[in-house]
């Protein structure tokens, strides 16, 4: 099948992911993950983000297939369940908005700059090395540190689930997945 | 069983467990599935040559393979 530059775009998922290890102020490009799949739903009523330019699934299905880290094996009844899919994505939008809130405090001077990644909402890693201090506000950071969490996070996850199940198995509870399709299906419904 | 005429394979997609993702629509190599409003993966049955690449590469694994009379 004929590749398009869009069948590329895991190297920027890569990069991405590389890139805050070196500056964490890189992580704000993250958004473009947030808000492009938004748009496609909201203005178009479709998915064509999971469908065509999300380099992260691009990159999962890469890996678990092209390079066979997966054990390609059915995932488990209950992650496709809608229980889990919309929990999953409620617990996931809560975080975000702590994170939020925790970098308003920053904003608002009432909390310093915390210069840590935290993985899997829960392990606090020093990220120190990735901050040298810049032009911009600290919260500017806090958001950077807080917002890469969450991409390494769900990268981890996505990695744990396409070595067990099959290469994209993120893609399944994935939250802006979950998200769109619901905003689709909304926007399906008003129009019926 | 009696064998009533040809039968032949054609992928089914459960649509209340779709997601939607489209990673069975780069497989195809017959172009017999779209995503239908974003919402679910529709085949059309008669482009589909049952090769099963996309049950074989959805995630969720909600593409079944079933005997259709010819
Ligand atoms: S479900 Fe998530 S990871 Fe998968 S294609 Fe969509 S946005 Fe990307
Ligand atoms: S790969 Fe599976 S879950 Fe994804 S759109 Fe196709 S049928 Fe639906
Ligand atoms: S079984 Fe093969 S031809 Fe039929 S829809 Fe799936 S990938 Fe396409």
């Amino acid at each position: 099948m004929k590749k398009h530059w869009y069948d590329y775009l895991w190297i920027a998922s890569l990069l991405y992911l590389l890139l805050g290890f070196f500056n964490i102020l890189f992580a704000w490009l993250g958004l473009l993950c947030f808000f492009i799949p938004l748009v496609f739903s909201v203005a178009r009523g479709s998915k064509g983000y999971c469908n065509r330019y999300c380099g992260r699934g691009q990159l999962f299905g890469l890996l678990g297939g092209g390079f066979g880290l997966s054990r390609r094996k059915n995932v488990p009844q209950w992650m496709k369940s809608h229980y889990f899919r919309y929990g999953f994505l409620a617990f996931f939008l809560i975080m975000f908005f702590l994170m939020l809130w925790n970098t308003y405090l920053v904003f608002a001077g009432a909390q310093d700059l915390k210069q840590t990644v935290t993985l899997l909402w829960s392990f606090r890693l020093p990220w120190n090395w990735a901050y040298q201090g810049t032009l911009f506000h600290p919260g500017v950071a806090q958001f950077a540190f807080g917002f890469y969490s969450i991409m390494l996070t769900s990268t981890i996850l996505g990695l744990i689930t396409m070595l067990l199940f099959k290469p994209r198995s993120w893609c399944v509870y994935c939250p802006m997945g979950t998200m769109t399709q619901l905003i689709c299906k909304a926007r399906r419904g008003n129009r019926a | 069983m009696a064998l009533k005429g040809k039968k032949r394979c054609v992928a089914v997609v459960d649509q209340k467990t779709c997601v939607a993702c489209g990673c069975c629509v780069k497989v195809c190599p017959c172009q017999a599935i779209r995503i239908v409003q974003g919402v679910v993966a529709q085949i059309a049955g008669e482009a589909c040559v049952g090769c099963g690449r996309c049950a074989q590469e959805c995630p969720a694994s909600v593409i079944e393979l079933r005997e259709v009379q010819a």
